[in-house]
């Protein structure tokens, strides 16, 4: 589904991506480990299609398309989604009007016809049970004055909604607490299935232990520098980076 | 890939959609301002001698007059000498039917998505349609007339109803109030005139719909509404004017007059021609709107959505003489590449517990400058008046600016004046929230602007209110950067 050959990035002049090999299936979850500032995020959003980073080399192939031709929007409206790791407020645009725009959006492009408003209600009742998110939160306005845990049960929902072939969860773990993140977990979990796969970006082992990977890679200095199972999730969560980055700078030393 | 200044490049606004002008024959005066032509006018209007003296006084009063220099706005000296005060397209002396009026003149309005035929009105909601000077054509005129409702040009107003007009001509806004006042009450050519008696609901909206079509003429409107004793009445008026390279002068006045118990809505979706993206043409819009909450209980609201014009100077205000009488504005005022714009309301508190409300919300997009100047007074006597006011500024892009100007007043100690301000900017993370779930840019930023105006958009009439928010998505469009 997603091939990612030697891929470079940077922004503002400074190179942060440089050299990502990765290769996604339909079906598996693959989780993205690494210290601060190795690149995570900046592999989350070069993919989502934020123009802030220029990409300086590399290729990008989504289910056949050249994904670094396509714009933002043209990417979701393809398949993938972008769980924020800091979902922004919009004032005045509520959750539901937010969502119906966006629906209907993709499915224009994929030739579906635009949902009316009673077959929308019914799938967001559908998708709300799946992430325990209540009707009050959807009528207000996006994410203004929601709690952390809100907002990112939030992304989920807004994931269940608009169902896409490649989901990247940016740090969905960040600032929740266990039930928040049972509840996130068992949402994603539930929209799996083998046409699609996932990208999980984080720092901790936790959230791996609910959404278990097919792979784990280490991102080290803007690069993959270890790949395995879930267990070397386990190892890090022991261990640490340290380990990892002598390695690495033994390899490029 | 293409970086927001492409885009935005790309994207230069949408032409104005209603820059095109028709060709009619008109019948207009020289250029010039002088005591001649204010005769020359009064004449074509046919008016008794009483509204010619009132013309001339007024003319005299203009011209000791100065020009006004204090709002937040720039703009070349307007030379006064050089402007038709009267255009009006000729066409047959009476209007008994619509098959009278030419049909060219009911095909502009048609193109403005105004119908004014019978199969295909907007039902529930009368038309006056005014060009240029004169008014064309008013519809629904006869099932109001069976309420008792007078709904017809002011220039109609002045033969049919003069002792209405002798009234209230100049009680709410004094023809010495300011210089545009005195200007528009010396050659004001047409506008509505609405009179809703006591204890009467008007049934359906009333609108009158402006347009200016002549080349180098001033627009100057004269609107007076009355609503009697416990009566209400939902007004509307939208207009637009053709492309051109001059600017031209629209100086309108509107007197609202409220009696005990009545209440008037009156709302303004204004589109005029905003000058091209190098700020070159486009409408002046200095405009006087005044109400009177004259009775007790009595209650003025003022809506708009002003996203046209080079210049905008206007200021709609309400006077809460009665007991317990409330003013009301609301308004979404949008500036794009070179406009200008310098509005407000003043709520002047008179009468006891008075109550009043202010909800202003500025765009400002391009290098364009949106000033919100407002004024909250509240007069000695005037026990325990109640004042709301919030004014929001949205900012997009880098070489825009919003400023405010709040001045209030108080002159009793047991009002209760709230002020509160935000400022914020559309910001890229916003636009790329909605990008990255399949929304592109342009409908990503109408529904943050939509987001941002909906408590000003859900005061409209719902027939306008989707025309209102289909217009501050074109008069924004390209603006994110």
């Amino acid at each position: 589904m997603l091939k990612i050959k030697d891929l470079k990035a940077s922004i503002e002049e400074k190179e942060i991506l440089r050299g990502i090999n990765l290769e996604v299936k339909p079906g598996e979850v693959h989780a993205i480990m690494g210290p601060n500032g190795s690149g995570k995020s900046t592999l989350a959003s070069v993919l989502a299609g934020r123009e802030e980073y220029e990409v300086t080399g590399g290729a990008v192939d989504f289910m056949g398309s050249d994904l670094l031709e396509l714009s933002a929007e043209e990417r979701a409206r393809e398949g993938i989604f972008l769980a924020f790791q800091y979902p922004i407020e919009i004032p005045g645009v509520t959750t539901t009007n937010f969502m119906k725009t966006a629906l209907n959006q993709i499915r224009e492009h994929r030739g579906l016809e635009k949902l009316d408003a009673v077959a929308f209600l019914k799938k967001m009742k559908e998708k709300m049970k799946l992430v325990e998110i209540d009707q009050s939160l959807l009528s207000r306005s996006l994410n203004e004055g929601f709690s952390g845990g809100e907002k990112k049960r939030n992304e989920i929902f807004q994931m269940a909604m608009l169902e896409p072939k490649l989901a990247i969860l940016d740090e969905t773990d960040s600032g929740l607490d266990i039930d928040a993140l049972r509840i996130v977990a068992n949402g994603v979990n539930a929209l799996k299935s083998s046409d699609n796969a996932t990208i999980v970006v984080t720092h901790y082992q936790r959230l791996l232990d609910y959404i278990v990977p097919d792979f784990v890679h280490v991102l080290y200095n803007g690069r993959i520098v270890k790949s395995g199972t879930k267990d070397l999730a386990l190892e890090l969560e022991e261990k640490g980076y340290d380990w990892i980055k002598a390695e690495a700078n033994l390899e490029t030393a | 890939m293409r970086s927001d200044e492409q885009i935005l490049e790309e994207l230069t606004n949408k032409e104005y959609e209603h820059g095109w002008s028709v060709d009619f024959e008109a019948d207009e005066a020289p250029f010039g301002l002088n005591e001649d032509i204010v005769k020359f006018i009064s004449l074509k209007k046919d008016e008794p001698q009483w509204l010619l003296d009132w013309r001339l006084k007024a003319f005299e009063i203009w011209k000791g007059m100065k020009e006004p220099k204090w709002p937040n706005v720039k703009y070349p000296e307007i030379d006064y000498q050089n402007i038709k005060y009267y255009s009006a397209p000729k066409q047959k002396k009476n209007l008994e039917s619509l098959n009278d009026v030419d049909p060219e003149l009911i095909e502009t309005f048609e193109k403005l998505g105004i119908s004014l035929l019978e199969q295909k009105r907007l039902t529930g909601v009368a038309v006056d349609a005014v060009i240029d000077s004169v008014s064309v054509a008013t519809t629904f005129k006869d099932t109001l007339g069976e309420l008792g409702i007078i709904f017809c040009s002011f220039s109609e107003a002045v033969k049919e109803h003069p002792e209405l007009i002798k009234k209230y001509l100049g009680s709410v806004v004094p023809v010495n109030d300011n210089y545009y006042a005195a200007l528009n009450s010396a050659v004001f050519s047409d506008g509505s005139f609405c009179y809703i008696p006591k204890g009467v609901r008007c049934p359906m909206e009333l609108s009158t719909y402006f347009r200016i079509n002549a080349a180098n003429t001033g627009q100057f409107e004269r609107t007076l509404i009355v609503a009697e004793d416990s009566s209400y009445v939902s007004y509307l008026e939208g207009c637009t004017a053709p492309q051109r390279d001059e600017n031209q002068l629209h100086a309108a006045v509107v007197e609202i007059y409220a009696a005990k118990d009545a209440e008037v809505k009156y709302s303004t979706v204004q589109n005029w021609y905003p000058g091209d993206k190098n700020g070159k043409g486009g409408i002046y819009n200095f405009v006087t709107k005044r109400g009177i909450c004259f009775g007790d209980r009595s209650k003025i609201s003022w809506t708009q959505v002003e996203t046209g014009s080079a210049v905008t100077w206007k200021y709609p205000s309400c006077i809460l003489k009665g007991d317990y009488s409330v003013g009301e504005f609301y308004s979404v005022a949008v500036t794009n590449n070179m406009q200008q714009a310098d509005t407000g309301t003043k709520m002047i508190h008179i009468g006891k517990n008075t109550k009043s409300r202010i909800v202003s919300k500025g765009i400002s997009a391009g290098k364009s400058h949106n000033s919100y100047r407002g004024q909250v007074q509240v007069m000695k006597r005037a026990e325990n008046a109640r004042n709301h006011s919030q004014c929001d500024s949205l900012l997009m892009g880098n070489n825009c600016g919003a400023h405010t100007f709040p001045y209030i007043d108080i002159e009793n100690k047991t009002a209760h004046v709230e002020h509160e301000a935000t400022t914020s900017k559309i910001g890229e993370d916003q636009i790329f929230y909605c990008m990255q779930r399949g929304i592109d840019e342009e409908s990503a930023v109408a529904l943050i602007v939509n987001g941002y105006a909906k408590e000003v958009l859900n005061q409209l009439p719902m027939e306008f209110a989707v025309e209102a928010q289909k217009l501050l998505a074109l008069t924004l469009e390209g603006s994110v950067g």
